[in-house]
């Protein structure tokens, strides 16, 4: 007989007896601990059900609520009795009534046996670890703690800041460096008796009774003082969220627990019946244990926390509405934006549809339709094109498109004839590339067949647009990739912007544009860009165009005709 | 939030708890099994109206789920149904005759009921054209949602509204009682939602699904609220304000995280549109007792005439909660 079991009780009492004769039927004595606020009609009925097993005893009952002092006071009874009623026990193991053993009893003896001057007790100084919840580290030492932080959160937080404005702070006893760590440990008797009959311990106890959570610092401190080898870790699996508080186990984890390495997990459903089932009753299928993968457990829980903390960027749901400058990623993916390009080439879409290999749609946010790609009405998750719902919230449609297209780059036009709602988010967006050829929206306009002074008002009414969105993507703060040419700056030498962009979206394999889209027809701009400026209207963002010659193009090569003689 | 508006929150919640005291006259008991009831009894609440049909997969599927309690409201049904439901040992049911409207569509009579029965206990007010789904329902049952919902002091769980509908025609197929809806009415659409924060109450508004692609697409802003707050741990002081949209006090509504990380949530499988529907689109259209003069009933009776088929390329099929919460539908937050 080595290992004595100290189990702490609250709730589910049906299960905490099964454990405790589980432990029993191995050998180990086992010290019973019945939280006060289970009432004396109920436990009075706990200790009779369990009364046929003599290694199994029960120490005297104390409040115990989370943050107190009751479940320090109760470890201390339970851990006296059992080093007083069992001479026998060199390890005392502190379990709760909804831990589980996962491996056999008869290893975790073994274990133990093999190391019989170790105490494994998980124990960091506070400065070193992250785990603290509610911002307080070493102010839980330093700092008094009479009110309950789940029943009297408000004064609880009243007090702690009264205290840090009043500067007032606590001596730590002499000689105490205050460390914590899990409260689920496992000393050795020569530890543990030398806590428990220490000559100072009614001046511990009085500084720990004030401390915040004194069982995750209590023994966790008082340990470093007397033990000879501290192995710093828990022998139970337990993990933690965001809270600080334990993950539950349920019977669908039942093969994770399996895999696990662990002797002891917390905390497991009462209700999850196949997992005390498979653990308690089946021997042979604990020994058939599978190849111990732990991380497997580690990697789910901490995606949990990740989950809960950070989410996934790009969604927006009914339980993730971040607020502005939270979203950690306004959308999910990467996707370009393209102005002025579909204007100055006749067939852009298509085109780098070809080069890049990515969805290519029109003026998503045209006052007529969003133009998707294909002509389509609707596309990936049911999104619609018709533009009043779209225009409903416009954000939420580019947030949507995104998500829904997740695994497949979006590209889409924008120009100043659009709906504009989308700009100011775009041009925040990180994941946005956006390219403007600022001015091209005139060609339309040169190539339509309107009256002058339709044009001219058309064409203020655009270039006052354009000349907004321009200003939002200068902006310092935005985060959107930018680039942005003048039309005249752009035809100058066209392909080597758009090989770099090419680039950029980076679908394509590394090679040199074969072939380039087919820019319209300039002849004759630059004498309607002097007609408008003769009007009265001063167009200002195409750069500066020679009134008389068209600006230089890129002359197709004419394929030579050959004769095969 | 100011003092002001704060104690206008407060007197309007002590308005709505006023008036459910008023209209529990207009609840005749017809079967009162409140005697069975244990403490920590998970109760279901409902108001129905000639769903006979659907009642014996809707009560199956909740006892399945672990629903120890039903609480029903018939209004005047003459279906059978209000006759089945008295048969049921788990079941207690009031009939009323007053109107659904000046009830305020029900809540009123399930505030009362919620207010006298449900003080303490977890508590899903659900229509019986609505099936909860939550992370890991196929595995666990709901008392272990609850009981985590009790360890993290959350009081209140958020659950969209996703319209099912079928392939073809609504009425193409007939639905037998006892048939899960789910078979015929298995396709939703995945992301087309748009949220807005009321400000005043703090809840989402939701709209959007196919219901918004097919019936308002000229007028977004008329399409049905589809945010919902199901699942509450119910105290006395508590009142639902319209639907189960949103709640008093307004903490409870707080059901989204605003810093980034999702909050564990479900999904209500809403399976309005099975055959049944045509017909019970044109009788609540004479009977006028739905929200806003039933504007959505106009809006349906206009379509459903045409071409009544929801269905279109991207619809999304359903499979499972998993599937759900992949799509971004739903989310396990950090229960694991």
């Amino acid at each position: 007989m080595s290992v004595g079991i100290l189990m702490l009780v609250h709730t589910a009492l049906g299960r905490a007896e099964q454990v405790a004769r589980h432990w029993a039927a191995s050998g180990c004595p086992v010290v019973i601990h019945v939280d006060k606020k289970v009432d004396r009609k109920t436990y009075k009925g706990f200790q009779a059900s369990i009364k046929d097993v003599s290694d199994i005893t029960f120490c005297k009952r104390h409040y115990c609520e989370w943050g107190g002092w009751g479940i320090t006071a109760a470890t201390q009874g339970a851990a006296e009795r059992m080093l007083a009623q069992f001479p026998d026990v060199r390890h005392v193991f502190l379990a709760s009534g909804s831990c589980l053993p996962l491996r056999p009893v008869g290893e975790l003896i073994e274990y133990l046996d093999a190391r019989p001057r170790t105490d494994f007790i998980e124990s960091a100084t506070t400065s070193e670890v992250p785990w603290t919840v509610g911002g307080l580290d070493i102010e839980r030492f330093t700092l008094r703690f009479p009110f309950s932080w789940k029943t009297q959160r408000r004064l609880f937080d009243k007090y702690v800041a009264l205290q840090r404005s009043l500067g007032l702070k606590r001596r730590i006893p002499k000689g105490l460096v205050p460390h914590m760590g899990s409260q689920w440990w496992c000393l050795t008797r020569q530890t543990l008796s030398a806590v428990l009959e220490d000559p100072d311990r009614p001046t511990y106890d009085r500084y720990f009774c004030k401390v915040w959570i004194p069982d995750e610092s209590y023994f966790q401190t008082l340990s470093r003082q007397y033990s000879s080898n501290i192995e710093s870790r828990s022998l139970t699996l337990s993990k933690f969220d965001f809270q600080g508080k334990p993950h539950i186990f349920y019977d669908d984890h039942l093969q994770l627990l399996r895999r696990s390495d662990c002797f002891v997990a917390r905390k497991i459903w009462p209700h999850a019946s196949r997992i005390y089932e498979a653990f308690l009753t089946d021997e042979d299928g604990a020994l058939k244990r599978a190849e111990p993968n732990p991380g497997k457990i580690d990697r789910i829980f901490a995606k949990a926390v990740e989950r809960r903390t950070r989410g996934r960027a790009g969604l927006v749901m009914h339980s993730r509405f971040p607020n502005e400058g939270w979203e950690n990623g306004l959308t999910c993916a990467p996707y370009s934006v393209f102005q002025g390009f579909a204007e100055l080439f006749e067939d852009f879409e298509p085109w780098l549809a070809r080069a890049t290999g990515t969805r290519v749609h029109g003026h998503l946010f045209s006052p007529e339709r969003a133009e998707f790609s294909g002509g389509e009405k609707v596309i990936n998750g049911g999104l619609s094109d018709q533009p009043l719902l779209r225009d409903y919230n416009g954000a939420a449609f580019l947030t949507n498109l995104i998500w829904n297209t997740r695994g497949e780059r979006q590209c889409f036009q924008l120009g100043p004839m659009d709906t504009q709602d989308v700009c100011w988010k775009i041009s925040n967006d990180p994941n946005a590339q956006i390219s403007v050829i600022s001015g091209a929206w005139a060609v339309p306009l040169f190539r339509s067949n309107q009256n002058f002074s339709d044009l001219r008002r058309e064409a203020a009414r655009l270039q006052k647009i354009e000349n907004e969105f321009l200003y939002k993507l200068r902006n310092p703060n935005a985060k959107a990739r930018i680039r942005i040419w003048s039309m005249a700056e752009f035809i100058e030498s066209p392909m080597e912007p758009l090989q770099t962009l090419i680039d950029e979206i980076g679908n394509a394999p590394q090679r040199r544009l074969a072939e380039a889209p087919k820019m319209a027809d300039l002849q004759g701009f630059g004498q309607f860009l002097q007609n408008l400026k003769n009007q009265g209207m001063h167009p200002h963002l195409m750069g500066d165009f020679p009134i008389h010659d068209s600006p230089v193009l890129p002359v197709e090569k004419q394929r030579k005709p050959y004769l095969v003689k | 939030m100011g003092i002001v508006k704060s104690y206008r929150l407060r007197l309007q919640r002590k308005r709505w708890r006023i008036r459910a005291f008023r209209k529990r006259r207009e609840l005749q008991p017809i079967r009162n099994r409140t005697s069975q009831i244990r403490p920590g009894d998970i109760f279901l609440f409902s108001t129905m109206r000639n769903e006979h049909v659907r009642l014996p997969y809707f009560l199956k599927y909740y006892r399945d789920m672990g629903v120890n309690h039903f609480f029903i409201v018939d209004n005047d049904s003459n279906d059978g149904g209000l006759e089945y439901l008295a048969e049921q040992p788990d079941v207690s049911v009031w009939h009323s005759k007053s109107s659904y409207k000046r009830a305020r569509y029900g809540v009123d009579w399930l505030n009362w009921l919620q207010l006298r029965h449900a003080h303490g206990h977890w508590c899903l007010t659900v229509d019986p054209d609505e099936f909860f789904l939550f992370p890991f329902c196929d595995t666990r049952p709901i008392r272990a949602l609850t009981d985590w919902l009790d360890a993290s002091s959350i009081k209140s769980f958020s659950a969209m509204l996703l319209d099912m509908y079928p392939k073809g025609r609504i009425d193409a197929e007939p639905y037998v009682a006892g048939q899960n809806p789910m078979e015929t009415a298995c396709w939703f659409d995945a992301g087309n939602y748009t949220i807005n924060k009321n400000k005043k109450l703090g809840n989402l508004w939701i709209q959007g699904g196919a219901r918004a692609r097919v019936f308002f697409p000229d007028a977004p802003e008329k399409a049905p609220a589809l945010n919902k707050i199901p699942l509450v741990k119910w105290d006395r002081r508590y009142t639902y304000v319209s639907s189960t949209h949103n709640l008093l006090p307004r903490g409870l509504n707080l059901v989204y995280d605003e810093w980034g990380g999702e909050k564990a949530s479900g999904v209500l499988l809403h399976t309005k549109f099975l055959n049944t529907f045509t017909e019970k689109a044109q009788e609540e259209l004479e009977r006028k007792q739905h929200y806003s003069a039933s504007v959505e009933y106009k809006a349906y009776a206009e379509h459903l005439s045409e071409n009544p088929d929801l269905w279109c390329k991207w619809s999304e099929k359903y499979i499972n909660w998993r599937q759900l919460e992949i799509l971004g539908l739903m989310s396990k937050g950090n229960w694991a």
